[in-house]
């Protein structure tokens, strides 16, 4: 509730009565479930519904239910696999699709909170699926105004892996990587021993409250953006935080002689994605085309010694941070979308496959001409003089159909 | 949203997140009412907020006895001194529909755009590059001209046409029922028609001419370009509109409660084919 007083010093947030009513699903939430921390994340409009989001930490080792649908999946792709087998006849098809990137842990990278929705406050909470790396891949290629129905299908190009409830958890898992700031200092590393070799594949992922935090000058934090660092962790191109390796797992398959043949065409080393690192301050933040990717502002020029540090993304409009020294909140509320100043343009579909190779026995040629193959016979029929008449004569015959 | 009712609009509108802080509330209480002695208007309304790179625009529009006149908008940067600003015309139109993002929040800065013009000089073909500078008040002046003509809406009996000519505040207007405000049909955009002449004489015999002289929400392009919500419980219905994102409407079925108001960076948003 203070932070709601704090966002409507800023000009942000939903009506008094509203955040009321939320602050009391969000209790509502803390009694059902076992939760060690939860807050309000915000809000996403769409078109028949608005969904309220709330960020939530479980205890340790509290959900395990997603392990059964893992299995589920599973037992569906070997029975598919089975029927592909027994059609020998009909040609098999030579694309390998590749291994789909394996999605983070919980309580890790982008997984690293679980989100609950309602559509509003007095309806039941429901839980969001963790997010997949080929989810955040696909997320970040289409637009999508969202519904407000959570099992409705996303009909796009390219196909998004899933309903609405995936890319709703996948854009929620962008804006918090993109856009939850806190003040230098608030966060610090934690002090644990860590050999050197992890931390440079890895990058450090855990961080703590920093007890001796003394707080920023409000004016400080309005002039310059490297007062503000990033406490989410950057999602790579891959779609996830940390690095996966897809050779890594691909040699221990080498059994087959065949699927080395096939994988030759794979380049034997794909370079390691790297992101920036956890706590980068915000200036380093890349503009987009010559817009800053933040405002900041003084919520009121009138009274600045209680005036509260207000910043606002211009990459993901709707996302807003306060500050007023010593606490800090992120928000957000708005259609869930990036900002690009650029028109949408959905990607081009990839060009059609070949279905067979190239080949001399299937590669077309011109037919002869009638003359060509006047030619033809008569070098033949030079070569095979002691040949009937008979045969001839209906050869020429044919040559008139 | 109507300068008199402000604090109650306000807070109806918050659904959409965008909001005033408190002091901006207690300066445009006053000022928009110093705004309405000034310039004598019989309405001013607060018409919305462009976000701007570095400051933000906050507009207020002054309206006359008949409300379809063409209105007068104002800006301010603090809410408490407003300028006028000029009407829009169809040159400015044109003018600044090449220039694309965001707004600065400084009325005198210039936007440079370079165009390829070819000049005749004789027989020869130059082609000069001309550098055009538009100003940022040209700009918000067609902006918010767009804004109003594309989406600004007003449900059906709010206003009613006169026999004479000018239109006017229905004073027995108590509100939409429930089951007309989630209808589509029921609001108008608040401008002059453009379509009404389009329909058939079948449609036209069932209009009211007092009532339904103004354009509906039904048959804009593209369909589903508006998201109407109840929020509330039923108490209040909510439409935002895609194409303007930043744009919303709100009015308490069952009573005269009703206003819009815009909030947002003042972009079209183009994509709206691909996001349905």
């Amino acid at each position: 509730m203070e932070s709601a007083f704090y966002f409507e010093q800023a000009g942000v947030g939903l009506g008094t009565d509203e955040i009321y009513r939320i602050c009391l699903a969000l209790k509502q939430l803390t009694d059902t479930h076992p939760i060690q921390r939860c807050r309000f994340w915000g809000k996403i409009l769409g078109l028949e519904m608005n969904y309220i989001v709330a960020e939530v930490e479980f205890h340790e080792g509290e959900d395990e239910e997603e392990v059964e649908e893992e299995d589920v999946t599973e037992e569906r792709d070997n029975g598919e696999s089975e029927g592909e087998e027994d059609e020998d006849e009909s040609p098999r098809s030579l694309y390998k699709a590749p291994q789909p990137i394996p999605k983070e842990e919980s309580r890790t990278g982008a997984n690293r909170y679980v989100y609950f929705v309602c559509n509003e406050p007095g309806r039941p909470w429901v839980k969001l699926p963790s997010v997949t790396p080929a989810q955040i891949v696909i997320a970040r290629k289409i637009k999508k105004f969202f519904t407000g129905r959570l099992d409705s299908p996303i009909i796009s190009y390219p196909p998004f892996p899933g309903n609405e409830s995936n890319y709703l958890r996948a854009q929620i898992a962008r804006i918090s990587a993109g856009t939850h700031v806190s003040p230098l200092g608030f966060y610090q590393f934690g002090e644990e021993e860590r050999e050197e070799e992890e931390e440079v594949e890895s990058g450090r992922d855990n961080f703590e409250e920093n007890p001796d935090f003394e707080g920023i000058q409000v004016v400080d934090l309005v002039e310059s953006l490297s007062n503000w660092v990033h406490h989410v962790q950057h999602i790579l191109p891959q779609g996830r935080c940390n690095w996966f390796n897809p050779i890594q797992k691909s040699e221990e398959e080498e059994d087959d002689d065949e699927k080395k043949e096939e994988e030759g065409e794979e380049p034997d080393y794909i370079e390691q994605e790297v992101g920036p690192p956890l706590l980068t301050p915000i200036s380093e933040d890349l503009e987009i085309q010559n817009i800053p990717p933040w405002t900041t502002r003084l919520s009121s020029n009138l009274i600045p010694q209680y005036a509260v540090a207000v910043l606002r993304s211009n990459l993901w409009p709707g996302a807003y941070t306060f500050c007023n020294g010593k606490k800090f909140e992120n928000l957000y509320i708005g259609w869930g979308h990036k900002y690009s100043p650029d028109s949408y343009a959905p990607p081009v579909p990839p060009p059609a496959c070949q279905e067979y190779p190239n080949g001399p026995e299937i590669t077309e040629a011109d037919d002869p001409s009638v003359e060509e193959e006047q030619a033809f016979r008569t070098a033949q029929e030079a070569a095979a003089l002691p040949a009937e008449e008979n045969e001839e004569t209906e050869e020429d015959e044919d040559d008139y159909d | 949203m109507d300068a008199d009712s402000l604090l109650l609009s306000l807070e109806l509108a918050s659904g959409s997140g965008q909001g005033l802080s408190p002091d901006r509330r207690a300066s445009l209480l006053t000022s928009l009412l110093l705004v309405k002695r000034d310039y004598r208007y019989s309405r001013v309304l607060f018409w919305g907020r462009i976000l701007g790179l570095v400051a933000d625009y906050y507009i207020a529009q002054g309206l006359s006895e008949d409300h379809l006149a063409p209105r007068k908008t104002l800006y301010s940067l603090n809410c408490m001194e407003w300028s006028l600003l000029p009407p829009a015309t169809e040159e400015m139109m044109t003018q600044t529909s090449v220039v694309k993002g965001r707004f600065m929040g400084d009325p005198s800065h210039e936007y440079e755009y370079t165009e390829v013009q070819k000049t005749n000089d004789g027989d020869k073909v130059f082609e000069e590059e001309v550098v055009i500078r538009i100003k940022e008040e040209t700009r918000l002046v067609s902006i918010i001209d767009q804004i109003d003509k594309a989406v600004a809406i007003i449900p059906r009996g709010a206003l009613f046409k006169s026999p004479f000519g000018p239109t006017h505040v229905n004073r027995t207007f108590e509100g939409l029922t429930l089951s007309e405000a989630k209808k589509l049909s029921s609001y108008f955009h608040f401008r002059e028609p453009v379509d009404l002449k389009n329909k058939t004489l079948l449609e036209k015999a069932d209009l009211d001419p007092s009532l339904d002289f103004m354009d509906s929400l039904e048959h804009d392009i593209p369909k589903g370009s508006w998201s109407i919500q109840m929020e509330r419980g039923n108490a209040l219905v909510v439409l935002r509109s895609l194409l303007w994102p930043g744009l919303t409407f709100f009015h308490a079925p069952g009573t005269k409660n009703c206003g819009y108001i815009y909030v947002g960076t003042g972009e079209k948003n183009m994509d709206l084919p691909f996001m349905l």
